[in-house]
């Protein structure tokens, strides 16, 4: 372990740490909220105020870890952010559209002329499935290494779906968390379907990834690895089954518990992520470029690592304060 | 049909910077306005300096939001498009990029929520925090971007090293000179002194347009003089930092003060080039229009003093982009100074204006992104063939994109970009004409005056009692 500090590699480590971390908790937050977007398509025309006014207050710094994460990759890894974003050029541009039409519609929808807000509304539907399905679908294919063949473009658009639908999950129990009756009741029902959608995308990408790459089926089935590593798909399993059952029980009496869907499902990304992230190490590029190869030099890593550290936990500070302060169910959004 | 991919990529991203820039020229100078408006309310109870603060607190979120969205596509671009710059400049570019991030939009964006939504959910102190914060966000984020594209124009502080592939990247050797690199002192000064004017003359069209409408509220006459003032106070100003900062163009990219004057030959006297249409051909300028020796005057402080012409530069950027964004972005300046000064009058002397004034005040709302976006152009544009001035040309940072990609990507970008821009300025005056009605106002919180306002509880003093 004190190599890594000898030769210097910590920095683009705690980098890539850093970068990752970013890119888990964004696609927690901005997930709900992109799930709640998806969501209000099977809502009624005052359910969808609420549902809109429960994310109002957060989006914007929800997609801010979007700029972070991909910030990072972009100035702590310039040469593999070069590649990665050319190979995926036409998904990324398709996912821009999405968060354009969603962010705007947004506040559109709020301003506009009433007999318009419905377009809006349609808007804010579209850009929020739109960058859904492209952020999964470019998960796919940064998972098979970019493999642009009819097999590789079919894995992705069945990863796009299932990160879709993941979306959905965490925005049907953020929802079930935030707001109450009918559409509570509604929102635990749209949590039980996408739990099952969800599931068999994390199942694709769990059996998918060992038999593409050697390398990683090694990581993962070498003994005694196997040992310890097992925890991960075990405990993410054991998750899974509780929180369907505890949905088929919810709502409880006096709201109780309402938090407990939006925790294990995070719970449930997390582990996901340490998964995958795990089976790429030490790529940053799968199988083409490493993390070190792809890393700026030391003496701008160093002061951007300096920023990094005094910064993120004032951030995380803040962030706490305005979850704080918009804690509770969503109300009417208001601007006096 | 061929499609040039390194052409389509440059107007790709030049479109959507074009439409970036207005949202930030907005926002930037708006947060401390609305401060203004919460500071004017705090300290005087008046109830009309709220009603303004609601309102443009919504053209503020409404800009905000557009900001953001076409500010992600742009850092996306980088990497899609433009791959060598973060490969050749990415241990500078990157840090400034990163401090931006981690300092600016964070604030910006965490706040944001507690400032459009939160009066009636924290103390007023909070409330108004909130709003110094997000004025400092928006302001630190234009510090570091204006940092990094200051150093594109005038890099200091690096020095170029080989990588073990043979390729050439920068390394910082001094931080402090990069940040406070030659330019970077007037191109933000400048910056923030247009978006002053930006938001002080869109405050004042919106205004206009209400007080047209019929609409001489009190909160209404306020933001009316607020916009107008300001720009009849910033326009001086900023006339002064745009010759200061042209003298430190001509320090130190010459090339493009030849083009913005539109200076073929090198002469001594130079004269000032009112109207010309410049040709790259046969070297000059067509039908030109021009005042003996005022160029040199301006430029040097000499009657005879010397301007350096295109013909002295192996490499110069195109010229007739330069040269006409420059008049249209003086052109407007002079506009500004005419009309604010003159709107002052009329508000200084009867505390209103007249109706002439009103309507030019309305056609000239967006007269400030207007300018920027020239402004901008002639930076830009006089900056190539260069992506880094001497460092890096634009076409060795295209990456391996095909010209079909980039089209597509391209026809979607422009019809969401106008598209957006009209419903941004439809959306704009349908708020002040719906205001103007009073039909968006809550009946029971218009009812709510001053000092009453301040005493509705808030959801944390709820807390506070249980």
């Amino acid at each position: 372990m004190m190599e890594i500090f000898n030769d210097g590699t910590w920095l683009p480590l705690s980098f890539a740490f850093l970068m990752g971390l970013s890119m888990l908790i964004y696609a927690v937050l901005d997930g709900y909220d992109l799930g709640v977007g998806m969501l209000i398509e099977g809502a009624n025309w005052h359910e969808k105020d609420r549902m809109i006014a429960s994310i109002g207050p957060f989006w914007d710094a929800n997609e801010t870890w979007l700029i972070l994460g991909v910030g990072l990759l972009l100035v702590a890894f310039p040469m593999a952010h070069g590649i990665i974003l050319t190979e995926l050029y036409l998904p990324v541009a398709i996912m821009l559209f999405g968060l354009i039409f969603r962010g705007v519609a947004f506040d559109f929808r709020a301003k506009a002329p009433y007999q318009k807000k419905w377009k809006w509304n349609r808007a804010f539907f579209a850009g929020s499935l739109l960058a859904a399905l492209a952020q999964g679908y470019m998960l796919g294919a940064y998972i098979i290494g970019f493999d642009d063949s009819f097999a590789g473009v079919a894995f992705s658009c069945v990863i796009a779906v299932a990160v879709a639908s993941a979306y959905c999950l965490v925005g049907a129990c953020w929802l079930i968390m935030k707001v109450e009756g009918s559409l509570q009741e509604k929102s635990i029902r749209w949590a039980k379907y996408h739990l099952g959608n969800s599931v068999v995308g994390l199942i694709t990408v769990s059996l998918a990834t060992p038999l593409i790459s050697d390398r990683i089926f090694d990581k993962w089935f070498a003994f005694p690895q196997i040992m310890y590593l097992s925890i991960i798909p075990v405990i993410t399993g054991a998750l899974i089954v509780y929180l369907y059952l505890l949905l088929r029980k919810m709502p409880f009496t006096d709201d109780r518990y309402c938090w407990l869907p939006f925790v294990i499902t995070i719970i449930i990304y997390v582990l996901s992520f340490v998964g995958l992230a795990y089976s790429f190490y030490p790529y940053i590029v799968p199988e083409r470029m490493t993390i070190i190869e792809a890393a700026s030099a030391p003496e701008s890593l160093i002061i951007m690592l300096v920023g990094a550290l005094i910064v993120i936990p004032i951030l995380i500070g803040y962030t706490a304060l305005a979850y704080y302060v918009f804690r509770g169910k969503a109300t009417e959004l208001s601007y006096d | 049909m061929e499609f040039d991919p390194f052409l389509l990529s440059r107007i790709q991203f030049a479109a959507n910077i074009t439409f970036h820039i207005m949202f930030p020229s907005i926002t930037i100078a708006l947060g401390w306005i609305l401060l203004f408006f919460k500071l004017r309310f705090n300290a005087t109870k008046d109830e009309a300096w709220m009603q303004s603060y609601f309102f443009f607190t919504k053209v503020f979120a409404l800009s905000f939001a557009i900001g953001v969205v076409s500010g992600v596509t742009m850092s996306f671009q980088f990497g899609t498009n433009w791959p060598g710059f973060m490969e050749t400049v990415g241990n500078i570019a990157g840090p400034l990029l990163a401090y931006e991030v981690l300092t600016a939009f964070f604030l910006e964006a965490t706040f944001l929520g507690i400032m459009l939504f939160g009066f009636r959910r924290v103390p007023n102190w909070m409330h108004t925090t909130a709003t110094v914060l997000v004025a400092v966000g928006t302001t630190l984020s234009a510090f570091w971007i204006l940092v990094l594209n200051s150093w594109m124009h005038t890099p200091a502080g690096f020095e170029m090293i080989e990588n073990d592939k043979g390729q050439l990247q920068a390394h910082a050797t001094n931080w402090m000179e990069i940040i406070f690199n030659p330019s970077m002192p007037y191109r933000f000064s400048h910056m923030l002194v247009a978006s002053g004017l930006t938001a002080a003359f869109l405050i004042a069209g919106l205004s206009a347009f209400r007080w047209l409408r019929k609409d001489h509220s009190r909160a209404v006459i306020k933001a009316l003089k607020t916009g107008v003032f300001l720009a009849a106070i910033l326009i001086p100003l900023q006339i002064f930092l745009g010759h200061e900062h042209g003298l430190n163009t001509k320090e130190y990219q010459p090339a493009k003060l030849a083009a913005m004057e539109g200076a073929w030959e090198t002469k001594q006297g130079a004269p000032l080039v009112v109207f010309g249409l410049p040709n790259e051909e046969t070297r000059q300028n067509d039908y030109e229009i021009a005042i003996p020796n005022l160029a040199s005057l301006i430029v040097t402080h000499k009657w005879d003093g010397e301007i350096k012409g295109l013909e002295e530069f192996e490499l110069h950027p195109p010229v007739a982009p330069v040269f006409w964004g420059f008049r249209i972005m003086v052109g407007i300046g002079m506009l500004m100074l005419l009309i604010s000064w003159i709107g002052s009058f009329q508000l200084w002397r009867t505390g209103t204006i007249n109706k002439p004034m009103a309507y030019i005040l309305v056609g000239m709302t967006l007269s400030g992104c207007v300018a920027t976006i020239a402004g901008w152009y002639v930076t830009e544009i006089g900056r190539q063939p260069w992506l880094v001035q001497g460092v890096l040309s634009t076409k060795d940072a295209l990456g391996p994109v095909t010209g079909g990609m980039v089209f597509s990507s391209l026809t979607v970008y422009l019809a969401i970009y106008l598209f957006l821009t009209i419903a941004y300025i439809s959306t704009l005056f349908y708020m002040a004409k719906k205001a103007g009605d009073g039909s968006s106002r809550d009946p029971q919180k218009q009812k709510a005056q001053g000092e009453e306002r301040l005493n509705i509880p808030t959801a944390m003093d709820k807390d506070g009692k249980k």
